[in-house]
C-alpha cells in the first residue's frame, strides 16, 4: 500500500479509539508500526522518548512516526488523520455539553471511562518495555524514574535528561 | 498541561470561569483523543465557534510540531553516532518511567472501588501483555465499566 494511505488509514482508525487520551493507542501504534515493517520496537521507543522531551502535546508522536515513514508529507498526513476525527467529534460535543441539564450521566461516563484510561496507560508502559532489549540496568532506570517522578516534584525533563546521561555513562 | 492552560485561560485572561473550565475538562477526558488537543478544541469552540476551535488547535499543534520534526530529523541524521544508542536507551528507559508515574498518579485519583481496580488491571493485561486489539477490548470493557459505574449509586 502507498505509505501515505497506510498512515491515513492507521491513524484515522485509531483516532476515535483513544479513550482517556493519546496514550491509549500507543500499544496499537507500536504493533502496527512494527508489523508493517516501518521500524522495530527500539526505534519506536526512541520516537516515544523524543515526543516526551519535546514541548507541546505528547501525541505529536504520530508526527514523528509519519516523518520516519514518509518524510514531512507523512508527518502531515499522520497528524491530520489522528487529530481531525477526534477534533470534529469534540467540536460537536462541546456545543451540546454545556446545555445538558441532567448531569448524572456525566458522572457515570467519567467514573466508567476513567479505569479504562488508567489501564491503557499501564498497557502503554508495558508495550514500550517489550522487545526493546530491556535488560536489568534499563529496568532499574525505568523503576528509578517512575519512583522519582511519583514521589518528588522534580521536573520530568530533568529526570529524562538524567536518564539519558546515565545511559551514556554506563553504555546502556 | 491542563493546569497550565487553566492558569492562562481562567486566571490570567478571564476567558472562562472556573466552573465552565472544569466541566469542559471532564468532557475532554471522556471524549476520545489527546486531552490537550481536545481542551484546545473545547476552549476555541466556547469562545468563537468553529473558527475559534481551528485557531486553538493550530496554535497548540503547529509550533511544537515544527520543533518535534526538527528533533526527529536530527535523530535520523545522527543515527550512526556510536554513543547515541546508549543515550537514547537511557532516555527511553526514563520515559517509560514517566508513563508509569502518570499511571500511578491516575490510579491514585480515579480508582476508588474494587470494580474499577479490576477493570484497570484487566485492560492493562489485555492490551499490554496479551496484545489483544484495542477495538475488541473497548467493545467489551466500555459497556461493562459504564454499567458498574451506573450501579455504584
Amino acid at each position: 500500500m502507498n505509505p501515505l494511505l497506510a498512515l491515513a488509514s492507521l491513524f484515522g482508525g485509531l483516532s476515535l479509539l483513544a479513550v482517556g487520551g493519546g496514550n491509549a493507542v500507543i500499544p496499537d501504534m507500536q504493533h502496527a508500526a512494527v508489523s508493517l515493517g516501518w521500524m522495530n520496537e527500539r526505534e519506536f521507543l526512541d520516537l516515544y522518548a523524543l515526543s516526551r522531551v519535546a514541548p507541546g502535546p505528547g501525541s505529536l508522536l504520530v508526527a514523528l512516526i509519519g516523518q520516519k515513514v514518509a518524510g514531512v508529507p507523512g508527518a502531515v498526513v499522520a497528524t491530520l488523520a489522528m487529530f481531525v476525527p477526534s477534533c470534529l467529534l469534540m467540536h460537536l460535543a462541546a456545543r451540546f455539553w454545556y446545555r445538558l441539564r441532567d448531569a448524572s450521566w456525566r458522572g457515570v461516563a467519567e467514573r466508567g471511562l476513567a479505569p479504562i484510561g488508567v489501564g491503557l496507560t499501564y498497557a502503554a508502559a508495558l508495550a514500550l518495555m517489550r522487545g526493546t532489549e530491556h535488560g536489568a540496568a534499563a529496568y532499574g532506570l525505568t523503576a528509578a524514574s517512575a519512583v522519582l517522578l511519583s514521589t518528588t516534584r522534580l521536573h520530568p525533563l530533568l529526570v529524562l535528561g538524567a536518564g539519558a546521561a546515565l545511559g551514556w555513562v554506563i553504555g546502556l | 498541561m491542563s493546569a497550565w492552560i487553566r492558569r492562562e485561560v481562567v486566571v490570567r485572561r478571564g476567558w472562562m470561569d472556573d466552573r465552565a473550565f472544569l466541566v469542559g475538562l471532564t468532557l475532554c477526558q471522556i471524549a476520545p483523543g489527546p486531552n490537550a488537543i481536545n481542551l484546545a478544541v473545547l476552549i476555541g469552540t466556547a469562545l468563537r465557534g468553529g473558527p475559534g476551535a481551528l485557531a486553538a488547535v493550530l496554535g497548540m499543534v503547529g509550533p511544537p510540531a515544527v520543533l518535534v520534526l526538527a528533533l526527529g530529523a536530527g535523530l535520523a541524521a545522527l543515527r550512526d553516532t556510536p554513543s547515541l544508542g546508549a543515550i537514547m536507551a537511557g532516555l527511553g528507559a526514563a520515559a517509560i518511567g514517566l508513563a508509569l508515574a502518570n499511571a500511578f498518579e491516575l490510579s491514585r485519583r480515579n480508582l476508588r472501588t474494587p470494580g474499577s481496580l479490576v477493570i484497570t488491571a484487566a485492560t492493562a493485561a489485555a492490551i499490554g501483555i496479551l496484545r489483544l486489539p484495542l477495538p475488541a477490548v473497548l467493545a467489551f470493557a466500555v459497556p461493562l465499566s459504564l454499567l458498574l459505574a451506573a450501579r455504584e449509586r
